[in-house]
């Protein structure tokens, strides 16, 4: 067992689910059926087969675990796979999140149910890729490659403006990845290699890791989404299924986040440590600017992805404070997150299907019909607000704690989140669920199905969980971010001694 | 074992009720909770005799660790219970407070049709507020914080259906929030200050931040806290301000006080356990708590008596015009928390904590005396629509009489003779007296005035409910009935604590036996004397809140009794004044215009101008409509962008591999 390749199992287990649906015909008597059931146990499975590493994660190392290494047409790039406690728990949060996103889809996609089960198969194949990439190729062919199915389903089974979302989703990140493919060629250039493992040792120049950071904030600040880079997920948001929002807001957000773990962290710290200020500056604006926006929305998806880029400042602001409770808390929060955005947007998709329509001002008095539906959406509400008790206050709480040694000012402005998101949520849930049942068209709605129960129950149990015991969460991460915090510090002080004997 | 069967008993409560109160239906969930409250109470009683009365060698703090929380580099928090006599007194009014607000509202919900919810939210408090007054971190204690917080914020909003319900709900969430922020950043502040959040800690390492004896000025600069640079005392005092911050939002105090008396919207039985008994006095319990670090500061202890002394005369002006029944004392708690307030600020912790103790009887005495009236008269709340009652509910009328004397303190100075009020209150004012802080007069002054109008707006609001003519229709006349007896033990098992809690505990808790009951729970400095001092003011200070209380029961008995026609015509006359008392201080308003619409239009500015203005015009939609322009002449739309960025990115990676071929041969 031990020497099974376990990560590239995970990692392309989906093709072969991919391959099941391409032999399955959609339009048999069963085919609709046999196809949602294919991708069902597929990604059930998957997510069994992950956990596995974690099982089999040891949390005491702090370097890469689970090796996998092959040299690949003698270039110098490998396919070399591994995780570290840093990337391990994002793993998992994708399969995770996927056979929720199989069971959000039973009834809502009508049309070519095959062609889009693919593209979420596909597309897992790409994020879990991501995540245990250890070679900077083989993780840019990945990270870029997540566009290609997301872009697809947001094209095809999003909603009236799906074109124009997809535009601004597309240009974006584009732009973005041609940098980091600037990034990626310098750092072969001056490293002669692309191995990770190697890069982190490797000790760029301070002048080219000014450029190289630069280069890699752009793609990674366009995925996180930061402020003003933010603009095309409110959109790719409101357009895309929910599904598609699931994935979007629960993983494709964290891998700019992971990136600059990964990346700019720990491969620029000097960079990093340059440009901190500038990165909490845009993380307060996302906070503040962002939850005022969002205060003000009339559509419910809209709301929750502006809140999204809030939340994504703590991180931000999170991993640049560049100590433990910053960069721990940063990880928390986005685990968190993936579990509670995704949530929400589920929550969302439950009245979507009833009533085709995200305008807030069509509910109002859901909870007289649908109580059962009306607790699972506070419980996702607080989680939202960063209650504590819920795993929403854990990571924001670490990050303000974290940032506030190293920037009192930026700590208090990111504070305000706090008063602002409750503003937002507390309004949302007002509108929505409280108020006299008044509306003709909301009074025969049905509360929870078993399938939505099946979807939301696991996700509120998780929720409670990890607020009240976050443990094997920082268990798992606490070695590897102790050795990225000290190594940090120590490429900071070995920078800092060579200023001072030049003078 | 006790201790955690005291906190988790009331959480069970609420899973059974929660979970299950659907199918076990209103009647099991009401006995299930209110069961479980009852032996917790009786538990917390046991806790109150062996850990405060018992005559120990003090000192010894007990801790019970439950669960590991979050452990990440420095912070290393648990789920701990941290239990001491400030824990075993909050105990003690938590738990009997709750107890009696459960039983009561057996009788007082039992038209709701959705009891098994109303009971699972009062057992959410419970456990939220015990999570509090047992925590061993700040962590836990901000998880009870915001937990109270929700449950406050479910029981405002429980009618739903009322908007204003809902609305209040989410105004005291909010507002509590603002505090919050300031809770939030210090506790940041004492991790960074003390490298733990830990009480024991904290506690243990105060001492360092003592200004050194001769040091000019505290000492050398040790920070930079939102670009000022600080001292060691500098920066305690600034984390005692963010932490104060967050008492004020919870006690509802000057400025952040505007929730509370919205919060009113909820059932009484709520109003009492919540918003005068328990949960607004999490701030106070806060600093008290806090003491070992509010000691050190001076000036946070100032800001705070400051603070105070301005919530108890302001909110005690408001009080005097209100016609809700219930508004009227949400104002009297506001006043009363200020009191309390006022003695943390001149160090008088112990005075503070007493008339805690002693405020949760009779104000919860009055809040469920307050139920019952509205009980009787059909669920009106405007006194101008009462009157007349006394002869109807003479049981309530009797009830509440205690409570108003209780609250205005009626006793005879210089002897032991005196309701619970009496003693607290009287304490206060003289040790504001004989403080030695810089607002010890200012402080004195306005907490006179401010027992004047106590006086004067219970006596009002006893004289227009139960005194003179029936108002209310005749219809509702007919139906006046007295509540049963569900509703009235509890009554008077609080007029019993109103009545007794004051000479029975006071040597405890502000007197003779002082330390050995604390046991050093609160934490005063060696220079610290008020315990001793207060006794020794003069006769005049002894006898003046005496006299306040007799002026406001004579002024309220002239204009409502003997001249009902003389409230109306001075209203007239003053009709800038009481508009301005009635409007309460135009807060509304003014937060209004300054916070919310400014925040709305604000958020729309950065939407339309901001977003959609700027950053898409000039950014993916300028772009876009170029590339559109080149595409649709092309192919589709969508499978057109796919393709070129394949292409594209197939491109990039063929040409890093060639140029990689090339380097590695060269």
């Amino acid at each position: 067992m031990t020497d099974w390749p376990i990560l590239s199992t995970v990692t392309f287990l989906p093709l072969v689910g991919v391959l099941l649906l391409l032999l399955t015909r959609e339009d048999s008597p069963y085919g609709r059926r046999n196809i949602l059931n294919v991708s069902l146990l597929t990604t059930v499975f998957t997510f069994i087969v992950s956990l596995f590493i974690w099982i089999g994660f040891d949390n005491s190392n702090p370097g890469f675990q689970m090796i996998e290494k092959h040299a690949w047409l003698g270039t110098g790039i490998s396919y070399h796979l591994g995780v570290d406690g840093i990337s391990m728990l994002f793993v998992i949060l994708t399969t995770f999140l996927m056979p929720f996103c199989v069971l959000a889809s039973w009834q809502s996609v009508e049309k070519r149910i095959k062609e889009y089960m693919i593209a979420f198969l596909l597309l897992e194949v790409v994020m879990v890729g991501v995540f245990v990439s250890l070679d900077i190729v083989l993780f840019y062919v990945f990270f870029e490659a997540t566009l290609i199915p997301m872009f697809v389903i947001i094209g095809v089974w999003g909603g009236k403006d799906r074109v124009y979302a997809s535009y601004k989703f597309f240009l974006y990140t584009l732009a973005g990845s041609v940098l980091m493919m600037l990034a990626i060629m310098a750092m072969y250039w001056q490293a002669g290699t692309t191995d990770i493992t190697e890069l982190l040792r490797y000790n760029f120049p301070a002048n080219l890791q000014t450029w190289l950071w630069l280069a890699a904030f752009a793609a990674f600040a366009v995925k996180m989404p930061m402020w003003p880079l933010h603009t095309w997920l409110p959109d790719a948001h409101v357009q895309a299924p929910t599904a598609g929002s699931v994935i979007l807001a629960g993983v494709m957000l964290k891998l700019g986040g992971y990136g600059f773990i990964r990346i700019s962290l720990a491969m620029f710290p000097l960079a990093s440590d340059y440009f901190a200020p500038f990165v909490f500056t845009l993380s307060v604006l996302a906070i503040i600017y962002t939850s005022l926006v969002a205060m003000m929305q009339d559509d419910i998806k809209k709301l929750i992805a502006y809140s999204s880029v809030a939340h994504m400042g703590y991180v931000t602001m999170g991993i640049f404070a560049a100590n433990m409770q910053g960069v721990q808390g940063a990880i928390f929060q986005m685990l968190s997150h993936g579990i509670v955005s995704g949530a929400l947007f589920l929550c969302v998709g439950v009245i979507y299907d009833r009533l085709h329509t995200r305008e807030i001002a069509a509910y109002g008095g859901l909870v007289n019909n649908m109580p059962k539906y009306a607790v699972a959406f506070m419980i996702f509400t607080m989680a939202n607000v960063g209650l504590p008790g819920t795993s929403g206050f854990v990571g924001e709480f670490l990050t303000v704690i974290g940032v506030f040694q190293v920037n009192t000012w930026v700590a208090l402005f990111a504070a305000t989140g706090v008063i602002l998101s409750a503003s937002y949520a507390l309004w949302l849930y007002r509108r929505v669920i409280w108020g006299a049942l008044e509306k003709e068209s909301l009074k025969g709605l049905l509360d929870l199905s078993g399938r939505e129960k099946l979807i939301l129950y696991p996700l509120v149990a998780l929720t409670i969980f990890y607020g009240v015991y976050p443990a094997p969460i920082f268990d798992a991460t606490a070695a590897s971010v102790d050795l990225l915090v000290n190594n940090y510090s120590a490429a900071l002080q070995a920078a800092k001694d060579l200023a001072l004997t030049v003078h | 074992m006790i201790y955690k069967a005291i906190v988790f008993l009331p959480l069970i409560g609420f899973l059974i009720a929660g979970l299950f109160g659907r199918s076990i239906g209103a009647k099991a969930s009401e006995y299930v909770t209110s069961g479980l409250m009852i032996v917790a109470a009786v538990l917390s009683w046991i806790v109150f005799f062996n850990v405060a009365l018992a005559h120990g060698e003090g000192g010894e703090v007990i801790k019970i660790e439950v669960l590991r929380w979050i452990q990440s580099g420095g912070i290393d928090i648990e789920w701990a219970f941290r239990i001491d006599t400030l824990t075993a007194v909050m105990f003690v009014v938590v738990n009997t407070v709750s107890t009696l607000v459960h039983v009561y509202s057996i009788g007082y919900m039992h038209h709701d049709p959705h009891r098994p919810r109303f009971f699972a939210y009062l057992s959410l408090f419970t456990f939220a507020m015990l999570m509090l007054v047992t925590s061993d971190n700040l962590a836990q204690m901000f998880f009870g914080w915001e937990g109270v917080g929700l449950a406050s914020y479910l029981l405002i909003g429980f009618w739903y259906k009322k908007p204003s319900a809902s609305a209040a709900a989410m105004k005291a969430f909010i507002v509590n929030r603002v505090g919050d922020f300031g809770f939030l950043l210090g506790i940041a502040g004492i991790f960074m200050l003390f490298g733990s959040i830990n009480f024991e800690t904290i506690f243990a390492a105060a001492g360092s931040y003592l200004p050194a004896e001769g040091a000019a000025e505290g000492g050398e600069v040790i920070a930079s806290i939102f670009g000022m640079d600080v001292t060691r005392y500098g920066a305690l005092t600034i984390v005692c301000l963010l932490l104060f911050m967050g008492a004020m939002g919870k006690s509802a105090q000057f400025l952040l006080h505007t929730w509370l008396p919205d919060a009113m919207e909820g059932p009484t039985p709520v109003s009492a356990l919540i918003h005068a008994a328990t949960m607004v006095t999490a701030g106070v319990f806060l600093v008290a708590r806090m003491s070992p670090i509010f000691e050190l500061s001076p000036d946070a202890l100032l800001f705070v008596t400051i603070i105070g002394a301005i919530t108890a005369f302001f909110a005690a002006t408001v009080g005097l015009v209100q016609n809700d029944i219930k508004r009227v004392i949400a104002y009297s708690t506001c006043s009363q928390l200020g009191y309390m307030f006022v003695a943390l600020g001149v160090g008088a912790y112990g005075a503070a904590i007493f008339h805690l103790f002693t405020h949760a009887f009779f104000k919860a005495l009055l809040f469920l005396g307050a139920g019952s009236v509205i009980h009787a008269v059909d669920g009106e709340q405007d006194m101008r629509y009462m009157g007349g009652l006394r002869k109807h509910i003479p049981v309530t009328f009797w009830m509440m009489t205690i409570g108003t004397l209780a609250l205005t303190g009626v006793g005879i100075p210089g002897t032991m003779i005196g309701f619970a009020g009496f003693f607290s209150k009287d304490v206060i004012i003289e040790s504001a007296y004989a403080s030695h802080s810089v607002a010890s007069g200012f402080a004195f002054t306005l907490l006179v005035v401010a027992a004047l109008f106590t006086s004067f707006y219970s006596w009002r609001l006893a004289f227009l409910t139960f005194f003179g003519k029936p108002r209310a229709s005749a219809d509702v006349m007919h139906h006046v009935h007295e509540s049963p007896q569900v509703m009235l033990v509890p009554l008077y098992v609080l007029a019993i604590g109103a009545v007794i809690a004051g000479f029975v505990f006071e040597g405890f808790f502000f007197g003779h036996e002082y330390a050995e009951f604390w046991k050093g729970a609160l934490f005063t400095l060696p220079e610290n004397e008020i315990l001793e001092e207060f006794h020794h003011v003069p006769l005049w200070v002894k006898w003046s809140p005496f006299i306040a209380m007799l002026i406001g029961f004579v002024t309220a008995w002239f204009m409502y009794i003997k001249s009902p026609s003389t409230p109306k015509r001075l209203a007239e006359q003053q009709s800038i004044l009481y508009n301005f008392l009635l409007n309460k201080w135009y807060f509304d308003e003014i937060y209004d215009f300054l916070f919310v619409r400014s925040a709305k239009g604000l958020g729309r500015f950065l939407w339309k101008k901001g977003d959609i203005g700027v950053i898409d015009a000039y950014g993916p939609n300028g772009v876009a409509a170029r590339v559109v322009d080149v595409t649709r002449s092309v192919v589709r739309l969508q499978s057109g962008y796919l393709y070129h960025y394949a292409f594209a990115m197939l491109l990039g990676i063929a040409a890093l591999v060639t140029w990689m071929m090339l380097g590695s041969s060269i």
